[in-house]
């Protein structure tokens, strides 16, 4: 056995599956508090990669250094991102909060379809090219081939944003009332929690993780279009199924084995069946835990 | 005595159903105020109107709590209601079942308390404070209500009349002037029952809340109350202190069915 080979295939892997990560997060805070599957999802986070290239466009042709764009353009498509995330949630979702779940589906799918066909008018169809924003650097030399140094950014950014977001929910004020909110709707309200606020929050801190995924995969892939949220919410959405949905640990592990799914399978066998491998390892682990990895089936509901 | 909830002619309607038809009801500051009826006969609705979980048809509610001014309550979000000082616990038990006893009882304080994430992220002073001060505030309800041996535990995993008590700790962690207790007694046995008497008659001696209960444990309810609502069919049918409430031939009527001779 080819050790580097596998090294190199499960750091792949890992970089892959946090990236997904990023973005289940949102899928599964979103359906953890409303119970709802945030389709649009996906388009917040393409929101999110177009308004960076946007913003570094802009900022190049002023030529400032890679690392000051890098960070502006970060800040530029997490501020829209979350903007749209709130916005997305008070027209579609929020006027169907007491209608059957099934109608609030229907309008994210229907939100998701209106965001792709208003940037491919807006923007182009065509793929754009984007530009390589994480800087290169060297480290490790020997063996810089196994983990380039943006896989590494990827991967350092993504862990730090994961500590965060557990600070956020474990320790803060805002965190134990969205942990509140999750469990019991009516009795948040009634020890004085502003649910309206609490799901806003929400979904403005699932569109800033989908918006800094969407700029490291685009920096690391060098191309965008539309429909790159539509590929990528299916997958951050089967890697949050996988977990379990409503769990954000569930979110993070489900990435992590979808990613080294994929990669381990198309380095070994073939790249032509990634997602096929992907989807069947989904239907397999459903099969023997419906409720996925990390989920609890739901048999306390009052 | 003055009154620190005045229900006016309070209607709730769910399409052609009259859940509640014109009720009026009144609390005095430091009371325990009992209301009683059949199965089915508003209770819970009149809770639920009070505490903004429904919208009333009509009427109105008015609280007159410590700050001077009175309060409408008609049409506010329940959050807001808590804020202006009322609290309650339900039927069913309704805690946060995977949080811990003690936070339970800090989820309770959220309304009270204001640091916002800034805060949290970068730790700051006062919000360390703050945080510490909802801790200890928290533990102290605990001890008070006699649950600070459970304070690590899953609230799921307590027993049945301590979960019950929690969720009078959490109710009394929101700093009300007035509880709403529904049916606080349902399904404990005798001790517990006499337990939950102590704690009631306590909370409004020691703790200057006045008390609200919907009861069907009638022996408990001719203790504790000062003064006794009875409805039936969304109306109110009596009132009056517990001597009078128990001889009172319309309310033996709507507990026993007309063919009984009162």
């Amino acid at each position: 056995m080819d050790w580097e080979y596998f090294l190199e295939l499960f750091l792949g892997g890992l970089t892959r599956g946090s990236i997904y990560a990023l973005i289940a997060l949102g899928y599964t805070m979103v359906y953890g508090i409303i119970e709802l599957i945030n389709f649009a999802h996906g388009e917040i986070y393409m929101i999110g990669a177009f308004t960076a290239l946007i913003v570094a466009t802009v900022l190049s042709m002023l030529g400032l250094n890679q690392v000051a764009i890098l960070i502006c353009a970060a800040v530029a498509a997490v501020v829209y991102s979350c903007a749209y995330g709130f916005t997305v949630e008070k027209l579609a979702y929020k006027p169907l909060r007491k209608a059957p779940r099934l109608s609030a589906l229907i309008s994210a799918i229907g939100m998701s379809m209106f965001l792709q066909n208003y940037v491919l008018l807006a923007q182009t169809s065509d793929f754009l090219p984007f530009p390589s924003l994480i800087p290169d650097f060297e480290f490790w030399e020997p063996y810089a081939h196994i983990i380039s140094s943006q896989e590494l950014v990827i991967l350092i950014t993504t862990f730090v944003v994961m500590i965060l977001l557990t600070i956020l929910i474990k320790f803060t004020r805002i965190g134990k009332a969205m942990r509140a909110t999750a469990q019991d709707k009516v009795m948040a309200a009634l020890v004085g929690i502003d649910v309206n606020q609490v799901i806003s929050v929400t979904f403005i801190v699932g569109s800033a993780t989908a918006a800094i995924g969407g700029v490291l995969i685009a920096s690391h892939i060098g191309q965008i279009n539309f429909y790159i949220g539509f590929i990528a919410g299916i997958k951050a959405f089967v890697a949050a199924v996988l977990g379990g949905i409503g769990s954000i640990p569930g979110a993070v592990l489900g990435s992590l084995v979808l990613g080294w799914t994929e990669s381990f399978f198309t380095g070994y066998i073939s790249s032509d069946y990634e997602d096929v491998f992907a989807f069947m390892f989904l239907v397999f682990i459903l099969i023997f835990r419906p409720a996925g990895i990390l989920g609890r089936s739901d048999t306390q509901k009052v | 005595m003055k009154p620190i909830l005045d229900v006016q002619n309070l209607t709730m309607r769910f399409g052609g159903l009259t859940a509640l038809d014109n009720l009026d009801l009144d609390v005095n500051e430091g009371e325990i105020v009992a209301l009683i009826g059949p199965n089915g006969a508003g209770k819970t609705t009149f809770f639920n109107c009070i505490t903004g979980i429904y919208k009333p048809t009509g009427g109105d509610i008015l609280v007159h709590g410590s700050r001077k001014e009175s309060v409408r309550l008609n049409g506010l979000k329940p959050n807001q209601v808590t804020e202006k000082g009322l609290a309650r616990t339900f039927q069913n038990i309704r805690l946060f079942p995977n949080m811990t006893v003690l936070e339970n009882v800090m989820m309770g304080r959220h309304c009270r308390t204001r640091s916002g994430i800034l805060g949290a992220v970068f730790r700051g002073q006062a919000t360390v404070r703050e945080e510490q001060k909802v801790v200890e505030d928290s533990y102290e309800i605990l001890k008070k209500i006699n649950l600070a041996r459970y304070v690590d535990e899953l609230a799921m995993n307590l027993p049945y009349g301590a979960q019950r008590r929690l969720e009078i700790a959490r109710a009394m962690a929101t700093e009300p002037f007035l509880l709403l207790l529904d049916e606080p007694a349902a399904g404990m046995n005798p001790q517990e029952t006499a337990d939950l008497d102590e704690l009631i008659v306590w909370i409004r001696d020691t703790e200057k809340i006045s008390i609200l209960l919907i009861e069907h444990d009638m022996k408990l309810v001719m203790s504790l109350s000062d003064r006794i609502f009875v409805m039936d069919y969304g109306k109110k049918i009596a009132q009056g202190t517990p001597e009078e409430i128990r001889c009172n031939p319309v309310v033996i009527k709507a507990y026993l069915g007309e063919e009984m001779d009162a």
